[in-house]
């Protein structure tokens, strides 16, 4: 039987509400996990077998994407683990100290990526998502793990602009898909293959 | 805070709003997701009232209905959609900033919805009467799949 290649993936989730970046709240921020939601119907229209193992990245304060993530991987428990972040900022936290705890962050995933050195990254919205980009990006460029592929999937919110996030990621090598196809237009760098969703 | 939220006081206890609901578009009774605001008193309300704070999921409420108001939270938005029901979005334009709308404004245009504020909420109900929406297509995720097996092939 021919086995099939297996793609370690690391994926982030998280909610609006804890994003390092959201300084005006996120159409998701009323609906906590929107984006969690939004992650896990796009993993849905992935191949479980081909996709894994599955590292999961969760704030340790963020209780409802543990808990979808819980129902999304009830009967493939083997295939996934999960780590939680402390997440140090508070809700309405002011911008300065904000890039204190984004590089607190920061310093803390580097040896989380270079431990599960994931061929893929799969992000979609909190900011949670930049030191990881970063940290495997500088990791690959010390030649001490594989330049992995990263995914950034922007909300199906995002009509006519992308989220924070979104404008930093394209200054970086990252594949950015959006929900909407005019947002191409204003975003040459950015991608549309359908309203995933 | 001890404000009532906007949205449920005037469904509740609007002349103009509860004439629409009732008169012209038959609902017989309200179910209410009020979140942590009062509720506001409704003895004058002519119709049934059911409310709650919270639920995990609002999923069969939402099947149940005839009519979805609601916030424009995408979740909620995606959720009355996809279960094909007629939807009514409410914008608070002092909560939110210009991409919330963005959304609403956009299932608006391709037909999927009606969006207003509090103080047009009346009006845009009586666009309900005899109106058809178009039917709301769900998002593909396994266009995503193919798209992740043709980057991580090249």
């Amino acid at each position: 039987m021919n086995q099939k290649k297996t793609i370690s993936t690391l994926i982030v989730l998280g909610s609006g509400k804890y994003d390092h970046f959201s300084t005006s709240s996120s159409c998701q921020s009323g609906h906590l996990g929107g984006h969690t939601t939004e992650m896990f119907r796009l993993l849905s229209g992935t191949d479980p077998n081909v996709y894994k193992p599955r590292h999961y990245m969760i704030a340790s304060t963020d209780k409802m994407s543990a808990k979808k993530m819980n129902e999304f991987e009830r009967n493939t428990l083997e295939d996934m683990d999960v780590t939680f972040i402390n997440r140090s900022r508070h809700v309405g936290q002011s911008y300065i100290s904000s890039v204190f705890t984004t590089l607190w962050a920061f310093f803390t995933v580097i040896p989380f990526v270079y431990r599960i050195r994931p061929k893929l990254i799969l992000i979609n919205g909190p900011g949670t998502c930049i030191p990881i980009v970063i940290a495997s990006l500088l990791l690959s460029i010390l030649f001490l793990i594989r330049r992995p592929k990263i995914v950034f999937v922007e909300s199906i919110c995002r009509v006519q602009s992308l989220s924070l996030t979104g404008k930093i990621l394209q200054y970086l090598p990252v594949n950015i898909l959006v929900q909407w196809p005019q947002l191409t237009e204003r975003y040459p760098k950015t991608q549309y293959i359908g309203r995933l969703v | 805070t001890t404000k009532f939220d906007l949205l449920i006081e005037t469904i509740v206890k609007d002349a103009n709003v509860l004439h629409t609901l009732v008169d012209d578009l038959h609902i017989e009774k309200l179910i209410l997701q009020i979140g942590s605001s009062p509720m506001p008193s409704h003895e004058t309300t002519p119709i049934p009232i059911q409310f709650y704070q919270y639920k995990d999921s609002i999923e069969n409420d939402i099947q149940q209905a005839d009519l979805v108001i609601s916030h424009a939270g995408a979740g909620t938005i995606l959720q009355t959609l996809e279960a094909n029901k007629p939807l009514l979005v409410v914008i608070n334009e002092q909560l939110m900033n210009n991409h919330q709308l963005e959304i609403a404004h956009v299932m608006e245009k391709q037909g999927y919805l009606y969006f207003c504020t509090c103080a047009t909420l009346a009006e845009t109900l009586k666009k309900f009467v005899n109106h058809r929406f178009e039917q709301y297509e769900k998002g593909n995720p396994l266009l995503f799949g193919r798209y992740l097996n043709e980057i991580m092939t090249e």
